[in-house]
């Protein structure tokens, strides 16, 4: 029987990242995908007929440019297309618009609050200062506080370095940062509330938080330090869908004669004197590797396909306790027309790109007070994307199609188990809150796809759905991530690794943690690093 | 205040100006041969990603157009031309230079053939007085600067082909790279070429330019729903720049206008070898270009991958990283959305082309300026070059 040099449990695209860059470096490589399609959570899908839902992930700013480039995706067929302008509402209508100008995006913001139009400059100043030092992270592996090896205190040195050359007083505002809430971060520049509320909502996307909750000013700037070709802050979609991200990925794997095998699910990890040593797959096939390699989150890793006994003490509760918790439903609609909304301008340039429905500060809490009591939020906050509007290939010419992103939707309701009717009646409530905002809306629709975090576990193998493979808390970032201890991606069984959102930088489609792990592995393996480093941002 | 209103020092208007005058929120013009030319209408590099990603227009009015009639056009031509022009068939394109007796570009521009005794030449800058240079000894041929006359606007982008078809120019998808294929528009003649200056699929269309208003607005309504949008000289330079092609003011300094020894260029040196066809008759640059294939370039043109993200303009180039020896000199550079490379072309001492490459970049960040010393890799192929460019039947995105 054929023993490969890795497996790579899921098909996601940090998974194919991963298994790209062993296959880069020579190793005989194959990933086991339990779906019929690759891409995991970036992934596109043809659910009603000539339109394609980006049905998981959406949108990308962090996709490492380093790796996008060191792979050659753009002649794998990626290109990734920067959209323009946003629009934002209040409960009662009113909008504040994000234009792609400078001049224009200040106009707007004067409209409302002379204060906050000049107080913007300094938000933006700030927040790109703390988003360039965690951004000079995202490629390179965490070092472990605690050790003395050469390595660690090289990396701990690097730390320190960008942390001093920020400035002291700026050393205590970027610590204070960290345990900081949105709402509490953002009272430091602005007045106005719509103009808080539009930043705040950064702050609670995938996360079981509120605007209020202590630690979502760094949510916050997770979703603000990605860029586009540099722009910080700017938000891409990928021609073809997120799927076409994961494509590429597959076919530069592909073409380093790695194999993906699809419809092969695995029930467990293969575990013989304390080594992984191999997957048993759902049908009982048995394949053997040098190394085994999880996707899957870290609950997930641990509690399910790993059978406790083979665990050294502590680490099934550790996994089991992993805060993991589903927020965040899906809504995709296809529509006949592109849908013409409410007090916006008919400006091409910002009404066809980000819809926040973010409705105020309270509207948001309140939402997430319906998440704490076990229900989906009445009046939830939507992000609205047409990608259609900015890419030929996923709907017919007219044509549109709809993602909405809704926080905040638990995992499991307070009444009992998720069902088809609770699904729909989450799905009607968030096109019922739509149309408040576009008259008109209902009689375009087409076809819906609604997705609760019961759908996104059960198709996508998310626990609890949660989009980011465990929540972005200071407690279970860098070091931390995803338990202390064991943020080098490998994990406490030999051989054994970990390469998903899971681990340091955690979520978002940035292949970065598939590139970190694949860089320790190698070394491991005692072969020559494949993986880039990020130099585009240490000048 | 005086009532004179500098009409002849304003830039006058394209055929096309009221609608660009419309779309150009940021009224962000600069000028082409004496006409209001886009430097962007909204922002250059979003529509620079229309053009890889929907379909964009490029307003190709100012360009010169010279219509070259009569029995002895082909052989003028030839004469002219370091291609070989009886190789054009009748409805082709070719992409040609022409060089002075010295073998140095004046300009590269298209010729389209559209009858035996009928050719279109176009071309960036005026060169009427080097035409009727080059008509001397021909009887039988009249050159007509038809620039005024012809409205043109090319169109193009993955998108460009279904807004062709959506405005009704049955069989369009079937045009093959460099044709030229002709269409009834409103009883007059539109002329359609598969041509372009994005390395992306695309067309460019020619028509009367009484029209012009009317073909704007019917490719635009066509264009309405595949993502149409204007695009100006910046996205231009982005684009061209990724395909490989090259501009002059950055790659070459037209031969007739270069005052320093040898600052003007070769095909040679500009990798257009291929360009050069000895073994047709006599024409002009013929002896001295020779002597330059057996000698070999001085410098050659290269694509550059440069490593970091700092693009690497008007930068020297190294044989070594301590950057002791200059070899050469960057001619376009930037940062390549499509491709996710520092891209760069460069002119490279030929004997250099082996060893390493090092670019001395110089960049801004907050007023201080920086520096550093980046590797450059030579690359064989343009930046980007997908299948649909060259696909035939076009797709429709």
């Amino acid at each position: 029987m054929k023993r490969y040099d890795a497996i790579v449990i899921g098909a996601g695209h940090n998974g194919l990242t991963n298994a790209a860059y062993l296959a880069k470096a020579g190793l005989d490589v194959l990933v086991v995908e339990k779906n019929d399609y690759i891409g995991g959570a970036a992934v596109s899908r043809e659910l009603h007929e000539g339109w394609t839902y980006s049905n998981c992930s959406y949108v990308c700013s962090l996709m490492r440019q380093a790796i996008h480039r060191d792979l050659d995706l753009s002649r794998h067929g990626l290109i990734l297309v920067p959209y323009l302008g946003s629009v934002n509402y209040d409960d009662d209508g009113n909008t504040l618009i994000a234009y792609n100008s400078e001049e224009a995006a200040y106009l707007e913001l004067k409209r409302h609050s002379k204060h906050d139009a000049d107080s913007m400059f300094r938000f933006q100043a700030d927040l790109t200062r703390y988003a360039r030092l965690i951004r000079k992270t995202l490629l390179r592996t965490p070092p472990d506080p605690t050790s003395f090896r050469t390595r660690d205190i090289h990396e701990l040195l690097f730390l320190a370095k960008q942390f001093w050359s920020l400035g002291e007083k700026e050393i205590y505002e970027y610590v204070r940062f960290f345990t900081l809430s949105a709402v509490d971060f953002l009272e430091d520049y602005f007045e106005n509330e719509l103009i808080k509320q539009s930043k705040a909502s950064s702050g609670i996307i995938g996360t079981a938080l509120g605007v209020y909750s202590p630690g979502s000013s760094y949510i916050l700037l997770h979703h603000v330090m990605g860029d586009v070709d540099g722009s910080i802050g700017a938000w891409g979609l990928a021609r073809g869908g997120m799927g076409a991200i994961s494509n590429a990925i597959a076919s530069a794997f592909q073409s380093f004669g790695g194999e993906i095998r699809t419809n092969a699910g695995v029930s467990q990890i293969l575990v013989e004197g304390g080594k992984a040593v191999g997957v048993v797959l759902d049908n009982g096939d048995e394949i053997r590797a040098r190394v085994v390699v999880s996707n899957l989150d870290a609950k997930r890793t641990f509690t399910q396909i790993i059978d406790k006994n083979d665990l050294p003490l502590g680490i099934y509760e550790k996994a089991k306790n992993f805060k993991i918790r589903g927020s965040s439903g899906k809504v995709n609609i296809a529509l006949s027309g592109l849908p013409k909304f409410s007090n916006v301008p008919d400006n091409a340039y910002v009404n066809r790109g980000g819809l926040e429905l973010t409705g105020s500060l309270e509207t948001m809490e309140r939402a997430y007070d319906c998440w704490k009591r076990g229900r989906f939020s009445d009046d939830p906050y939507i992000e609205g994307v047409i990608p259609s509007a900015w890419d030929p290939t996923v709907a017919p010419p007219g044509k549109h199609w709809m993602s909405n992103f809704i926080q905040y939707c638990p995992a499991e309701l307070a009444d009992g188990p998720w069902t088809p009717e609770k699904r729909d009646l989450f799905g009607q409530t968030v096109i019922d809150k739509i149309a408040r905002y576009c008259p008109g809306f209902k009689d375009l629709i087409v076809h819906v796809e609604v997705r609760t975090p019961h759908e996104i576990e059960q198709e996508i193998g998310l626990t609890e759905g949660n989009i980011f493979q465990g929540e972005l808390t200071i407690d279970q970032l860098f070091f931390n991530r995803p338990f202390p201890g064991y943020a080098q991606y490998r994990m406490p069984l030999k051989h054994l690794y970990m390469c998903g959102s899971s681990t340091h930088p955690g979520g978002g489609v940035s292949s970065a943690c598939g590139a970190n792990a694949a860089r320790e592995i190698l070394i491991d393996l005692k072969r020559p690093n494949s993986v880039p480093a990020d130099d585009f941002y240490d000048e | 205040m005086s009532d004179y209103d500098f009409s002849s020092e304003r830039p006058k208007p394209s055929h096309f100006q009221e609608r660009q005058d419309e779309l150009n929120i940021h009224n962000a013009w600069s000028s082409w041969n004496g006409y209001k030319f886009a430097e962007y209408f909204y922002d250059a590099e979003y529509e620079y990603f229309c053009v890889r990603n929907t379909c964009g227009t490029y307003d190709i009015c100012p360009m010169q157009k010279y219509l070259i009639k009569g029995r002895d056009a082909e052989r003028m031509l030839n004469r002219m031309v370091t291609r070989d022009v009886t190789k054009i068939r009748t409805n082709r394109v070719s992409y040609v230079v022409w060089c002075n007796d010295e073998g140095r570009l004046i300009d590269d521009g298209t010729i389209f053939k559209l009858a035996d005794d009928q050719f279109m030449l176009n071309c960036g800058s005026p060169c009427s007085a080097w035409l009727d240079k080059s008509a001397f000894g021909f009887p039988n041929v009249t050159i007509t600067d038809k620039s005024d006359e012809i409205a043109a606007l090319a169109l193009q982008g993955p998108t460009s082909c279904a807004v062709l078809k959506r405005m009704g120019l049955t069989g369009i998808e079937n045009a093959k790279p460099f044709s030229i294929n002709h269409f009834d528009f409103q009883g007059d003649r539109l002329m359609v070429s598969r041509t372009g200056f994005t390395g992306d699929l695309g067309y460019e269309l020619w028509i009367d330019h009484g029209l012009a208003i009317e073909l704007w607005d019917t490719v635009y309504e066509a264009g309405r729903d595949v993502g149409i949008h204007p695009y100006g000289d910046q996205a231009t330079n982005m684009l061209r720049l990724e395909a490989g092609f090259i501009m002059p003011g950055y790659e070459f300094n037209e031969a007739l206008k270069t005052v320093h020894f040898e600052h003007d260029q070769t095909p040679f040196e500009l990798n257009l070898g291929w360009l050069v066809d000895f073994k047709k008759p006599h024409f002009n640059g013929r002896r001295a270009l020779l002597k330059e294939q057996e000698r070999g370039p001085r410098y050659t043109l290269t694509k550059l991958d440069i490593e970091g993200n700092k693009p690497a303009e008007d930068s020297f180039l190294y044989s070594s990283k301590r950057c002791t020896d200059e070899i050469g000199y960057v001619t376009s550079g930037m940062w390549s959305p499509a491709a996710k490379a520092n891209i760069a072309l460069a002119m490279i001492e030929t004997e250099y082309l082996d060893g390493e490459i090092w670019s001395e970049i110089y960049y801004e960040k907050e007023l201080r300026q920086y520096s550093k010393v980046a590797r450059c890799t030579i690359q064989q192929e343009p930046f980007w070059s997908p299948a649909r460019t060259r696909a035939t039947p076009a797709a429709d995105y």
